[in-house]
């Protein structure tokens, strides 16, 4: 079984950051990521808010950006999923696809992916209808009527994104106030293909082999009505990729890592970075932060190690 | 890499294919796809020989998708004997897409 200084588990920009930094400082890296590089930087269409970059870039350009960053250096790539951690006295076993390595720190950069309604035949029509991603399926959607779901920056943003393309948006959100950043409010408010639904959930999905349409319900008269649809995006929200977390790891209610203001976790040894941690604030910069971070704190707890 | 099929070739490529075909359904606007794109490639020189693995972009390609009902991607469609036997939506992992190989095409 390999053994390495460390092993970075995610390709965000958390997981590139932290591995740069670990490579600068000498150290051997071995990087999971079960996708090519970027994360969720690859679902975005504009990056805006990246200093450096005031015109603003497609996300894909600042994932190419970041991994010809990496180029030159020598480490391990691992393009698969990891499944389990166990975690031991100075060396901890990953699971990478089938295959064992072991890391003296590790660093987990897993990110979040968008949350599910959680509602019968979602699993079943996703891909049929039902979308998380504006930017990779909006295309399909073009000149018909979608629903979004969420008051949040994602559902607005998106939402101004599919109104470009479709004929009629119902932005369905469950209160009367959009959490999202006021630009976003303003622009989606004067849309005039964009009707927005308040105080209002979805509790069914109908289709067969692909989806006709939700059934919606008015959270202050209770009332239920029929919506045909031919497509809806739901984005309510990020939930953090755990499945691989050994028990022992702290974790907050909604399952993020919990980590001190150094990116220790509670298990001596691994840190976390990026949209993975419990946090307020999950954007590209704080997951740069975050990895820089987390690859210090790992480099100054392997000298100790070694001392 | 994985070969580009198109609307006029899907015909003899996919449905008359001797081996059992699996088309990645992508295009160039997609971050999931791009994230996806090298994994296909690395499954095509695998399993060469045993199962022919394609892509086709979606963009320039219109037919074959809306013919299959596609409305995300990537979108993956294992085809054996010219019928669809299995169906992934969504940039899954390496070892998903070879347990479902191996099992579906191979087994």
């Amino acid at each position: 079984m390999k053994l390495y200084d460390s092993i970075v588990i995610g390709g965000g920009p958390a997981g590139m950051t932290a591995a740069l930094y670990l490579l600068r400082s000498g150290v051997s890296v071995a990087w999971c990521e079960k996708l090519s590089p970027g994360g969720q930087m690859l679902m975005t269409e504009e990056i805006e808010n990246y200093p450096g970059f005031p015109k603003g870039l497609k996300g894909y350009e600042l994932v190419d950006l970041f991994a010809a960053h990496l180029d030159g250096w020598s480490f391990d790539k691992y393009t698969d999923e990891v499944a389990e951690i166990i975690p031991g006295n100075g060396v901890h076993r990953v699971r990478v696809g089938d295959e064992w390595v072991e890391g003296k720190t590790l660093i987990i950069c897993s990110g979040a992916r968008y949350k599910r309604l959680g509602l019968p035949n979602e699993e079943r029509l996703t891909g049929k209808g039902i979308s998380y991603c504006a930017l990779c399926d909006g295309n399909f959607f073009r000149g018909q009527e979608v629903g979004v779901v969420g008051g949040g920056n994602s559902a607005l943003e998106e939402s101004l994104y599919l109104s470009k393309l479709v004929k009629k948006l119902h932005l369905i959100h469950r209160r009367d106030d959009f959490r999202a950043m006021k630009c976003y409010q303003d622009k989606v408010c004067i849309k005039p293909d964009i009707e927005v639904v308040r105080s209002t959930v979805v509790t069914e999905i109908h289709g067969e082999n692909a989806l006709e349409g939700v059934t919606l319900r008015n959270l202050k008269t209770g009332e239920e009505h029929f919506l045909k649809l031919d497509g809806l995006f739901v984005f309510i929200g990020f939930e953090p990729v755990t499945g691989f977390f050994p028990d022992q790891l702290g974790v907050d209610a909604q399952g993020f890592i919990i980590t001190d203001v150094e990116m220790a976790t509670n298990v001596p040894g691994i840190f976390a970075a990026g949209d993975v941690r419990s946090k307020l604030c999950r954007q590209v910069t704080t997951a740069v932060g975050d990895g820089a971070t987390a690859a210090n704190s790992a480099f100054l707890y392997l000298e100790q190690l070694d001392a | 890499m994985a070969v580009q099929v198109t609307d006029s070739n899907f015909e003899a490529e996919v449905i008359k294919s001797e081996l059992p075909t699996l088309i990645d359904f992508w295009a160039p606007w997609c971050g999931p796809c791009r994230a996806m794109g090298p994994v296909i490639d690395e499954l095509a020189a695998e399993f060469a020989g045993k199962v022919n693995i394609v892509k086709m972009n979606v963009d320039e390609n219109p037919a074959t998708p809306s013919k299959y009902g596609i409305r995300a991607i990537p979108t993956l469609i294992l085809f054996k004997g010219g019928e669809v036997v299995e169906q992934i939506t969504g940039a899954v992992s390496k070892s998903s897409i070879k347990d479902m190989i191996t099992q579906k095409a191979l087994g």
